[in-house]
Parts: C-alpha cells; sequence; structure tokens
C-alpha cells in the first residue's frame, strides 16, 4: 500500500498546487518585498530540514546501497559478509525454485491485474453514472482498511475445505467441494481473488476520480451527435481515461509483484511451493535459511523487473499524455 | 459484457429508470454484498459457539449464540470455559497489542507528519543555497520501493540492537517519507503568502509564521496524510514480523496472525479467530465511521492529478 500512495500521490498535489497558484500571483507584491529578508534563512532552512536528510541518508539511501553490496556477499548476520562477486548472481540464474517462484508471481500478477482492474473499471463507471453517494463509495473501500492479515484469516475461514460458507454454497450447487488453498491448482487464483477483494475499492475510487475530471460537456456533445452510450464509452471515456487506467494498472501491477501478507498468512507459500512467490522465497531465503546475501540479490532482481514493466507500460498506455492535450 | 451493462446504463443518465439501470443497481448490490458479506461473517461466527459451527456450519446467524470467543480471546474466560465452547486456551492479550499498535502507528505517523511539514516549510518558504537540488536528491527516493531497504534495513536495526524494541519498529520511517513532504510542499506553495508576510513584517519568527500560521491554515491535508498514515502503519505486517519478535512490542496485525498460526491445524477454533480479527480490524471500522467521508475524498485526491 505504500507504494502505491507514494507513486500517486503527487499528482493529486499538483492539482491543487496549481490551481491555488494563481490565487497566490495577487499577493505576488508584499512577497518580492519580504523575499530579501528570506535570503538570510539558510540556518533554519537547514536546520528543519535536518530530520529528513538524515532519515534519507540512514534508512533510504544507505539501504539500496548496501543492498546491492550485499547481493555481491555472503552474508548471514552472525558473521561479517564476504565478498563473492557474481557468486549470487550465478545461483539465481541456476535456482529453479527461483524461476517457478517467478513464474508463480506472474500467474498471480496476471490473474490479480486483470480481474482488479476489469472490475473495478467496470464498478467506477457505474457508480459515475448511477450515484454519486459517499456512502457506497465508503462501504466498497472498507477492505482496504483493515490489515491484509484480518482479510487472510476471514478468507482462509471462508474458502476453508469442510466449513467455509463458500465450500458449502459449492457443495450444494454442485455436490463437491474444493480445496481453495490447499490444491496446487486453486491456490494461485483464490489468493488473487483475495487480493483483488482486498484493493478493489482502491483502485475503484482512483478510476472514479478520474471519471470525474472529464467534462459532462464531452458527452453532451456527443449525445446531441447522435451517438450511442456504448460508443460513448469506447470513443470518450476509455480514451480520456488513458492516464488513469495506465497509472492505476502500474501501481496494481507493482503492488502484486510484491504480494506478501496474505501469501504468508494462509498458505506460507504452499501447499508444496504452489504459492510460493517472490516475497515469500525472499523472506524464506534471509530469515528462514539465513541468506542475506541471496536475499538482496533476489530482491534487486525484483526491483529490476519493477523498473522494466514500468518504463514498457508507460510507453505502451502513454501514460504521461492524454488525448485531450 | 462490461461495456453492454455500461452502455445501456449510460443511455438513461438523467431519464428514468430502465432496464439498463436495473441493472446497473443490480450489479452495484451485488459488489456491496460481496464487499461486505466477510464482515458480517466475521461477527456471526465470532458470536457463535464453535462446536456449534460444524453441526450448523451453513446458518446464517450466529449458532447458539454466545459471547464466550471473545471473553476467550481476551483472556477473560476460564481455560475450562473456553475447551468447552471449543476454543484452544491460547488467548490474546488484546489491551497490550492495542497499546502497541496505538504506540508503533501514532508515534511513527506522528514523527513522519512532523518532520515532512517542517521539510516542506524550509522546501517552499525558506530560502537557502542548494535548496532546489536537496529537494531534487530526495524526491528520487520516491522511486525506492521497500523491498529494496527492507533486509538491509533490518541488518542495520540488528547491528544497532534495536531488534525487538519500539525504536527500531519506528525509526526508519520516521524522519523521512518523500511523499509527504512533497505532497505538503505543493501545498505550501499553494498558499496565499499575505498573513505570513504581514506577520513576518511585524516581527514574528518563521518559527511562529510555520506553527501559527501556516500548519493551522494546511490543517485539512496534514490531517489526511495523517490518517492515511496511520492505516498504513496499523496495518504494517511485514516490517513487524521481522523486527518484533518480542510480545512486548508485537502491533496487534503481527499477534493475530500469531494467534492463528498457534491455533490447532485440524479443527481450529475459529470461532475465536474471528472475534480476534474483529477486535483487530474494529480500530480502523471505527476511525472510518469517524473518518470515513474525508478517507473516501482523499484516496481520489490522491490519484488525480
Amino acid at each position: 500500500m505504500t507504494t502505491q500512495l507514494e507513486a500517486n500521490k503527487p499528482a493529486g498535489a499538483r492539482t491543487r498546487g496549481s490551481k491555488d497558484r494563481s490565487k497566490n500571483r495577487k499577493g505576488a507584491a508584499p512577497t518580492r518585498v519580504t523575499s530579501a529578508a528570506n535570503r538570510s534563512d539558510w540556518k533554519l532552512g537547514w536546520l528543519l530540514i535536518t530530520p529528513a536528510i538524515l532519515g534519507f541518508l540512514v534508512f533510504a539511501l544507505y539501504p539500496t546501497l548496501r543492498g546491492i553490496y550485499l547481493s555481491f556477499t555472503d552474508f548471514r548476520v552472525l558473521t561479517p559478509a564476504k565478498w563473492i562477486g557474481l557468486g549470487n548472481y550465478e545461483m539465481l540464474l541456476n535456482d529453479k525454485v527461483f524461476w517457478d517462484s517467478l513464474l508463480t508471481t506472474l500467474y498471480f500478477v496476471f490473474l490479480a491485474v486483470l480481474l482488479g482492474v476489469a472490475i473495478s473499471m467496470l464498478t467506477a463507471v457505474i457508480l459515475h453514472r448511477v450515484t454519486n453517494s459517499t456512502v457506497i463509495r465508503g462501504l466498497i473501500i472498507l477492505p482496504f482498511l483493515i490489515s491484509s492479515v484480518v482479510a487472510g484469516v476471514v478468507w482462509s475461514w471462508m474458502l476453508d475445505s469442510q466449513l467455509g460458507i463458500v465450500n458449502l454454497w459449492i457443495e450444494s450447487l454442485s455436490g463437491e467441494t474444493i480445496r481453495f488453498l490447499s490444491d496446487r491448482a486453486w491456490v494461485i487464483p483464490s489468493l488473487a481473488v483475495i487480493t483483488v477483494w482486498k484493493s478493489m475499492g482502491y483502485t475503484t475510487i482512483l478510476i472514479f476520480a478520474g471519471l470525474q475530471t472529464i467534462p459532462p460537456q464531452v458527452y453532451e456533445a456527443a449525445r446531441t451527435d447522435g451517438a450511442n452510450e456504448f460508443q460513448m464509452f469506447r470513443r470518450i471515456t476509455l480514451p480520456l481515461l488513458r492516464p488513469i487506467t495506465a497509472m492505476v494498472t502500474i501501481l496494481t501491477i507493482i503492488s502484486a509483484f510484491q504480494v506478501f501478507d496474505i501469501v504468508q498468512v494462509t498458505t506460507k507459500g504452499g501447499p508444496a511451493n504452489a504459492s510460493n512467490v517472490l516475497q515469500m522465497y525472499i523472506y524464506d531465503k534471509a530469515f528462514g535459511q539465513l541468506d542475506f546475501g541471496y536475499g538482496a540479490t533476489m530482491s534487486l532482481a525484483l526491483f529490476a523487473m519493477l523498473i522494466v514493466i514500468s518504463f514498457t507500460q508507460m510507453r505502451l498506455m502513454r501514460a504521461s499524455e492524454s488525448d485531450t492535450n | 459484457m462490461t461495456s453492454s451493462v455500461t452502455a445501456s446504463r449510460l443511455r438513461r443518465t438523467r431519464a428514468k429508470p430502465s432496464v439498463g439501470r436495473g441493472f446497473a443497481w443490480g450489479y452495484l448490490v451485488l459488489i456491496l454484498i460481496i464487499t461486505i458479506f466477510p464482515f458480517y461473517w466475521m461477527l456471526r461466527t465470532a458470536l457463535s459457539n464453535n462446536y456449534g459451527l460444524t453441526t450448523d456450519p451453513i446458518s446464517i446467524l450466529p449458532v447458539d449464540f454466545t459471547l464466550g470467543p471473545f471473553q476467550r480471546v481476551l483472556g477473560l474466560a476460564s481455560v475450562a470455559d473456553a475447551r468447552a465452547e471449543g476454543g484452544s486456551g491460547a488467548t490474546l492479550d488484546l489491551g497490550i497489542y492495542i497499546r502497541n499498535s496505538m504506540i508503533y502507528a501514532g508515534v511513527a505517523t506522528f514523527c513522519q507528519v512532523f518532520f515532512a511539514t517542517l521539510a516542506a516549510y524550509s522546501f517552499s518558504r525558506l530560502q537557502w543555497k542548494g535548496r532546489d537540488l536537496v529537494f531534487g536528491i530526495l524526491f528520487t527516493a520516491l522511486m525506492i520501493p521497500a523491498i529494496l531497504t527492507l533486509l538491509p534495513n533490518f541488518v542495520l536495526i540488528k547491528e544497532l540492537g534495536l531488534t525487538n524494541s519500539f525504536a527500531g519498529l519506528i525509526l526508519p520511517g520516521a524522519f523521512f517519507s518523500a511523499f509527504n513532504i512533497f505532497f505538503l510542499r505543493q501545498f505550501f506553495l499553494g498558499l496565499s503568502r499575505e498573513i505570513e508576510e504581514a506577520a513576518l513584517i511585524d516581527g514574528a519568527s518563521k518559527i511562529r509564521v510555520l506553527f501559527q500560521i501556516v500548519v493551522p491554515s494546511a490543517s485539512g491535508p496534514i490531517i489526511t496524510l495523517a490518517i492515511l498514515g496511520f492505516i498504513n502503519y496499523w496495518n504494517d505486517y511485514f516490517w513487524p514480523l521481522i523486527i518484533a519478535a518480542d510480545p512486548k512490542v508485537q502491533p496487534l496485525t503481527l499477534a493475530l496472525a500469531v494467534f492463528k498460526q498457534s491455533s490447532p491445524q485440524v479443527a481450529p477454533d475459529w470461532a475465536g479467530l474471528m472475534a480476534a480479527s474483529l477486535l483487530a480490524a474494529l480500530p480502523m471500522l471505527i476511525l472510518f465511521m469517524v473518518f470515513g467521508k474525508r478517507i473516501v475524498n482523499s484516496l481520489g485526491f490522491t490519484g488525480i492529478r
């Protein structure tokens, strides 16, 4: 969630900033008067950003560089790191569990993103057209507010193969039960559905906010010209929403790639590694087997993938420009 | 499917009820049910006798209504009573974990927002050499995902001897949040400076201007950031999982996960688990009831440009 929020808030902030800036221009004269006095602010200026700079250096920059360094070492926490050059990277290339884990993750990302974006888009478009109710939007984001641990516990109860309500309903319809979280074939789709349940409200609200920026006149003009609703959705809503769709898709992909909490609480990567997603494997290597060097290597690999995906996605969907401007 | 439903709905935007509109509402109701049902199911299970659950699992109402699950996870029931209702005897010392979560989420959020406010003021109102360069460098941190810093930060906290302490939990995120700084700086830049200038001419110090004029004018965004930060920290799992093995500092989310793992694999105490989950989610549900509208609007607001 942190990454989601972090990645998209600047965009929101910009609106308000630029809107209010014009108001500010009226007060330009007094600004100029005191700006001379402002120049002597370097002491206070540095004092106020010292905590932020310390935090940045110690807990963001240093660990990033150190992570890169550790990826070239054999490091087990208790003994000092030992430089082994590309050893971890060679191991990565030959580690079948890693590649299986990557495939599992990709499968999960594919399902979670496809389902998540499609359902959120549909819900947002319908919400936008039918009601402006904050209460309904509020209820929809409810799962987003609770922790993944709670979501994981509740869904493992509802999906339980003997007493879970979902299975009892399925049984009464088909006579069979599905071992959602303990069947190799079902575990990833089940985890994807739980993830979509939890995050759908958030993506819906983001898309909804995007829809609100489309001027209603555009639709009115199209209606006057005799466009039907399907044409309007295809020719107006979709193209105008492209930047938001791109952003939401990227955010969903990035957070799906880092899925951990729900997996850790429900399956711990099982049955037999069938839900051993990358983050789970990294956790297991680092904290289960204390192989921090290799853990750092895999973290870097995951980071590299995220960067490549973000950039490709940005290009493909031309996220930086909407068709209006 | 998507487009046909929306299309038929779209046609009658402001017209009388239509088939499309009916479908649209039907869809929304379905989505709402799927969204809300697990919460209801938590409550229904938490008010049931755990043995009753096996005999009548499909009942939509609590089976053999009892407050037992809440009592036993809170440690208020005797072990014998707990066993009689299907409990494992494991309890969740909720008071301590809520306190831990409050300290963790409260202090971390406060520090994060407070230091971001100071930095944002410095970046938006004070003139000093290298300001824009420093801002640019800090801004790149938005690109660093948690995954990259998680393991090295753990190693660092361990080297500092701060595992199993609130300091270890809170420190990494407390001082610096690129997003909060950026967000508040943008907002401060948009605020009219007239009152500030007047106060400065009257001889007020910059610090006073910050706390008595700028912060009150920006209370909306500051509260929004605080709420979002608090939710984030309250629900945080991965970091506490690796840092806080000691129950004395474990936040509630982690305690719940541990509680789940401690319940027996065969015939677990689902009623107790649901009671614990509900209690773990309760603070967020209360926050939601109080600030629901603000949360909805701020989430949307964070997304659009």
